[in-house]
């Protein structure tokens, strides 16, 4: 596919100092690189390689991933809401960038 | 092969009863973790074909550059109980299946070439579609000119095929609840298709389920789209009569 | 000498593992000290890692890491790795953490070729390490299909 299909899912709103669920979920392969095709020839490894959360500007959460990770990739983190802002979810592989999602989370109290 | 080796031997151990019990999803099979990432929407990774469906609802094609929003509205709420309702028999009285009927509309509304099975657009569309019946009953025609189709359907369940001579019904009536190695066989109801198999690294259709079935007992696979699978198919879903739509599930 | 239930893996996870030697116990040691620096690692109990005792699939074993942390930027989290014996390769994934996160809690779904145990080690911003581990039995459901 062009394009990886990602979602996230996280509340719309939160009370200041509230730490929230953010679950994030994007459609990928992770071919290890380890199989081989019918005729025997090796399958080049293909996964994600980093995922970066960045929240109000502020790059706040990241993971590196390996091909030991499972296919269509869930991630689950916490987070402390302290202020309104854009939430934004990068997925790389080691030369672009697979994915992008955004969210708004809108701080009360 | 140690898989065929192991399985034979495997069944001969499993006591033979038959016990009459309701019809239950596979998701009742699972376990807890499984049955709560599966509910769970924002770790569910088939709703990612899910989201790709609601996209592909939207997008234009073919020479009559017609999305199925179009047609049939943006929200898909048109969609709502369809899949309780397929496969079913059409005005000209051909069993259809779901992704039939996609195709159905590809190539005579849209006019556009007819999509593969287990393609991304297929399953994403199939998925999105069935998607709209989560969480209602099951409820396919089984009278009428559906009948002949569903003795059909009902004479493949019962007849052993394969190298290991079984049946859909020796696991999946006479052995429900039993192990097989790390699986628990359930009543095989399809009633989550498409669905997000772990085995698969993908979500996939009733009909590649089938084809595995039919691998591991060493019988013949039909293809994608078969008559065979399409009228088995049917019988499945008038086993699932009552029970309730779980597309997109997870299954192992 | 594997015993059966080290063969019972599958087609589908036997999909994974390469045909030249996996990763070892040792091989595991030894990326951690590289992780750690030869820094001292200690199974305090502030990590815990939750993983099913018997995994269903090989393919998709959930893994969840909690870490008993204020999440303060003095005292918080900097990082959680995931390590593996008897995969591919030892270092399956690394998370880094800020003290935005609040509350030190990740899950995701890894992939084990075999029955091993999978250790989650911590990093936390004073330098120390701390780990937990956890042995999994990693099944195979009968139905395997080849894909």
């Amino acid at each position: 596919m062009a394009r990886n299909s990602a979602r996230v899912s996280m509340p719309a709103k939160a009370q200041k100092g509230e730490v929230i669920e953010i679950k994030t979920l994007i459609q990928h392969r992770m071919e290890t690189g380890y199989r081989v095709d019918a005729t025997g020839k090796n399958i080049p490894r293909d996964i994600v390689h980093r995922m970066r959360v960045f929240y109000a500007g502020e790059e706040v959460f990241a993971m590196d991933f390996t091909q030991g990770v499972a296919a269509n990739p869930y991630v689950a983190l916490a987070l402390r809401a302290e202020q309104s802002g854009e939430f934004l979810f990068v997925w790389e592989d080691h030369d672009k960038t697979l994915a992008t999602v955004r969210k708004t989370l809108t701080v009360v109290g | 092969m140690r898989a065929h080796e192991t399985l034979l031997v495997a069944l001969c151990l499993l006591p033979a009863f038959a016990h009459a019990e309701p019809l239950r999803s596979g998701s009742t099979f699972l376990s807890d973790n499984l049955r709560a990432r599966q509910a769970d929407d924002g770790a569910n990774p088939a709703m990612l074909w899910v989201d790709e469906g609601r996209r592909l609802w939207r997008e234009k094609r073919g020479l009559s550059d017609r999305a199925c929003a179009s047609c049939h509205g943006a929200t898909a709420s048109s969609m709502r109980d369809v899949a309780t309702r397929y496969p079913l028999v059409d005005e000209s009285g051909r069993l259809l299946n779901l992704e039939a009927r996609i195709n159905v509309c590809r190539t005579t509304k849209q006019q556009a070439d007819a999509l593969a099975y287990e393609s991304e657009e297929l399953l994403s569309l199939t998925a999105f579609i069935a998607y709209q019946s989560r969480g209602l009953p099951m409820r396919v025609a089984t009278g009428g000119t559906a009948g002949p189709y569903l003795k059909r359907g009902e004479a493949f369940f019962n007849r052993r095929q394969g190298q290991l001579n079984l049946s859909c019904a020796n696991c999946h009536v006479d052995h429900v609840g039993k192990r097989l190695r790390g699986d628990i066989i359930s009543h095989g109801l399809g009633n989550g298709y498409p669905t997000y198999r772990i085995e698969w690294q993908s979500i996939g259709s009733l009909h590649r389920r089938l084809r595995a079935c039919s691998f591991g007992v060493r019988a013949v696979r039909f293809d994608y789209g078969s008559q065979e699978y399409l009228e088995l198919e049917l019988y499945l879903a008038a086993r699932a009569n009552g029970v309730k739509v779980e597309t997109p599930a997870i299954r192992r | 000498m594997p015993t059966r239930r080290d063969l019972i893996v599958g087609a589908g996870a036997m999909a994974l593992v390469p045909a030249r030697a996996a990763a070892t116990p040792e091989l595991r040691d030894r990326e951690i000290a590289r992780l750690t620096g030869g820094a001292p690692v200690v199974d305090d109990g502030r990590v815990t890692l939750t993983i099913p005792a018997v995994a269903e699939n090989g393919l998709s074993v959930f893994t969840t890491v909690s870490v008993a942390s204020p999440m303060t930027p003095d005292d918080h989290v900097r990082r959680i790795h995931i390590l593996a014996e008897r995969n591919p390769i030892s270092r399956l994934l690394t998370w880094q953490l800020s003290p935005t996160c609040g509350v030190a809690k990740v899950s995701t779904n890894i992939r084990l070729a075999a029955s091993q145990n999978v250790t989650a080690l911590v990093e936390m911003s004073d330098g120390s390490f701390s780990q937990d581990r956890k042995t999994v039995v990693v099944t195979i459901a009968a139905c395997i299909d080849g894909g």
